[in-house]
């Protein structure tokens, strides 16, 4: 076994591990116990909300303290290889010998920092907006697991590990989007993010096979090391590998065509919306394309694949974005618009301004997605206090709301200007980082420079429409109604605390990779240097310079202002009935009110043909005519029939049976004696 | 060397147990017949053995050995039906028709 290990370690140039990495099993280990502790106390002591609250936030600090003593390790001693932490021998099975590995590098790192931090601001966060609820142990126990899986995900040495959380993040997202499956529209959404997520994951096994088939490997270090040689760049098995891995991306990461469950899966808790539906799980996608950057660097059809499903996801759901009154709406299609961007990064080859929109975009959008938690808790107390129906997520019935919610009005604010662009913001970083990046590869083919436009028409968009959702929550005449103005006010401080710590890493996130013209020196460019070189090796990237560059920022810079502006006044240009009294819309508002018509196009075009064929063709034709009918009672009848046969042989009568024994002994006879 | 007419004779008698078996319906005559068969053969493997040698004579007892341990359960088997049904009439015993 060691010596193995030790073969390999020579064969594959891996780190061994040492100091605070030997102890990264701590990190899925302290939510595991978490999950286990909720889980029991949600069985026998559901009413324990104390002990939950401690246990449920308290393993997430835990776990970020080990995440950052490990990224202090790294940093004081940055490894050459990536760092292999082997817990057991998971699939010993012939040539196919599969260790439950975990490799800490300079990406892992990173994607443990946020998980594990956003993650604790959001248990955090959840202890005041769930407080309330009858199943507090049960979410906290889900929530818990949740983050044992995406940790697993973002660890895995291997594809094989990877996919064990890929599939558990899926399950828990699952269990969270259904987690008031009293309503039956929640365990459908529940159903629907679990069915088209597994198309997706069809996507990632044949890419394993694939790659299994062809490099004898499934560890991205060996992947890494050995892809340049074993396969042909530009070939049509690395492309074949590359797009069956983004079409599990696409599921994970809510891109054209698999994104249609993520508005749907608003239906969970809304810092479920933050932590799995906007920071975290789906930009797992995006974490996979950067892990296994070299087999799509080596497969430029697929990178101008994923490029541009990116630029054309980025687009759509910016549009529909703007047509949406539910405030989680407007937020999910956000999300989807901006795992685009990243998309869009990794697809022209800037791994780095993808993992750094990543996280800028998990603190700005836990921030956006918190803060309308907050508006959403104020407002559904007061509807509950004054025995109202109204829908408490609509923006019509808010408006105003700045009065009365200060702290969330000024932290969404901020959260606002990162994502529109607004110059020294994290968002504004990242984002013209990509687009840079795009426009620079435009010298290369000029198919990127129409996902550069598309990429700055949504930029324009995201700006219009974050405006527009801020202008109706905060601004303008309170539509919530007289007698429920008096209950709407801030969140408690367990729920404001985070708020505020996300609203400084989205004020400073740019910090981490600030570009050389802000007087900084691309700090995430460089921790991740080491990971994406070979990817980068085989993909070299263009990024303009001078006054190219100044140019593009100051076009960004005024297509963002020129977004908030016009997002503005347009919003507030006349007064917006409540959601009650709302006129239907009209025209192409209707469009992209109804979302282009998308889940009726795919319930006429897949799933009502899928349930007509079941119905027809599986149910009547297979299960009942052939399993039941033929297979079941068909072998029942001739048992029957041929037993009557037999049954009639059966006289009782000895002459009979004489007389055929005797012409039996006599034929026999004739045959002898022939 | 009487081997003509011992066949023709044990040929006889042996149709005559083989008819019987088939057409009678007493349980105690029907036992006669088969009998009457065994008998018929014994008698063909004693003609037989003037000429094959000693051997049919030998399987003779075996025959007679079998026959009587077979009259033997028979016997016991129709004592027991008569006990039951009062009768030895075959017609009225048909308990394993199907």
């Amino acid at each position: 076994m060691t010596l193995s290990l030790l073969a390999i370690q020579a064969a594959e140039a891996i780190s061994a591990p040492e100091g605070a990495t030997r102890w990264v099993w701590l990190t899925v280990a302290f939510p595991l116990l978490g999950f286990l502790v909720n889980g029991a106390l949600a069985l026998r002591r559901p009413q324990a909300k104390t002990i939950v609250s401690i246990v449920g936030a308290g393993v997430l600090v835990a776990a970020f303290a080990v995440a950052a003593l490990i990224y202090a390790e790294l940093r004081g001693h940055p490894p050459e290889a990536p760092v292999i932490v082997q817990l057991w021998r998971w699939i010993p099975s012939g040539s196919l010998d599969i260790r439950f590995a975990f490799q800490v590098d300079q990406l892992s790192v990173v994607m443990l920092l946020v998980v594990t931090g956003v993650g604790s601001l959001i248990h955090l966060f959840s202890i005041g907006y769930m407080h309330a609820d009858a199943g507090y142990a049960r979410y906290f126990a889900y929530l818990n697991l949740f983050v044992v899986f995406m940790l697993v995900l973002v660890l895995g040495a291997s594809l094989p590990v990877l996919f064990v959380g890929w599939e558990g993040v899926g399950l828990c997202s699952y269990l969270l989007i259904g987690f008031w499956f009293g309503d039956k529209v929640n365990a459908d959404a529940g159903k629907k993010a679990f069915l088209v997520n597994r198309i997706g994951d069809f996507g990632v096994l044949i890419a394993m096979f694939l790659l299994w088939y062809t490099l004898r490997s499934l560890d991205f270090v060996t992947i890494t090391a050995k892809a340049p040689t074993d396969l042909v760049a530009g070939g049509g098995l690395v492309t074949a590998i590359t797009l069956f891995l983004f079409l599990g991306c696409a599921g994970k990461s809510a891109q054209i065509p698999l994104y249609t469950w993520l508005p749907d899966a608003m239906a969970g808790p809304t810092p479920v919306s933050a932590l799995i539906h906007a920071a975290t799980m789906v930009t797992a996608g995006v974490y996979l394309v950067a892990r296994t950057g070299i087999l799509f660097a080596m497969a430029p059809f697929s990178s101008a694949v994923v490029a541009g499903v990116g630029a054309l996801t980025a687009l759509f759901a910016a549009s529909i974005g703007l047509r949406q009154y539910d405030i989680k709406k407007v937020l999910a299609y956000s999300t989807i618009s901006q795992l685009g961007y990243m998309f869009l990064a990794v697809g022209t080859g800037a791994y780095v301004a993808g993992i750094f929109h990543l996280v800028t975009h998990a603190f700005f959008k836990a921030l956006l997605f918190l803060g309308a938690g907050s508006v959403i808790h104020a407002m559904h107390q007061a509807y509950h206090a004054t025995h109202s129906h109204a829908d408490a997520q609509d923006m019509r019935n808010m408006g105003g709301l700045r009065r009365y919610l200060p702290w969330t009005f000024w932290l969404m604010l901020i959260a606002t200007f990162a994502i529109a662009g607004v110059p020294g913001l994290s968002g504004f970083f990242s984002k013209d980082e990509i687009l840079a990046a795009a426009f620079g590869r435009g010298e290369t083919h000029r198919i990127w420079l129409v996902y550069w436009a598309m990429g700055m028409l949504a930029a324009f968009m995201t700006a219009f429409y974050m405006m527009r959702l801020m202008a109706m929550t905060f601004f303008g005449e309170n539509r919530t109604g007289a007698a429920e103005q008096e209950y709407l006010h801030d969140a408690p401080p367990v729920m404001t605390g985070p708020l505020v710590v996300l609203g400084i890493l989205t004020i400073a996130g740019g910090l981490i990779n600030l570009p050389a013209f802000a007087g900084g020196h691309h700090a995430l460019e460089t921790w991740l240097e080491p990971v994406v070189a070979s990817a980068q090796a085989a993909m070299p990237l263009t990024m303009p310079h001078g006054t190219t560059e100044y140019l593009l920022i100051g076009a960004a810079v005024v297509t963002s202002l020129l977004g908030l502006f016009l997002g503005w006044r347009v919003t507030l240009a006349r007064p917006i009935p409540t959601a009650a009294l709302a006129p239907a819309e009209t025209g192409f508002a209707r469009v992209l009110f109804r979302k282009y018509y998308i889940d009726e196009i795919y319930d006429a075009l897949i799933v009502r043909p899928l349930v007509g064929i079941s119905r027809l063709v599986l149910w009547k034709g297979v299960d009942q005519g052939l399993i039941d009918g033929l297979g079941a009672n068909g072998s029942a009848s001739l048992a029957r029939g041929l037993g009557w046969i037999g049954s009639r042989l059966q006289s009782g009568q000895l002459g009979f049976y004489v007389v055929v024994f005797l012409v039996g002994a006599v034929w026999l006879l004739r045959a002898v004696v022939r | 060397m009487l081997l003509g007419p011992s066949l023709l004779l044990s040929a006889v008698l042996f149709t005559i147990g083989v008819v019987g078996v088939l057409l009678r319906r007493n349980a105690i005559v029907l036992f006669m017949c088969v009998e009457l068969m065994l008998n018929a053969v014994n008698l063909t493997f004693v003609a037989f053995s003037q000429v094959l040698g000693l051997g049919g004579q030998v399987m003779v007892f075996f025959v007679m050995t079998v026959a009587a341990a077979e009259a033997a359960v028979g016997l016991a088997i129709i004592l027991a039906i008569f006990r039951h049904t009062r009768s030895v009439d075959l017609k009225n015993i048909n308990l394993l028709q199907g």
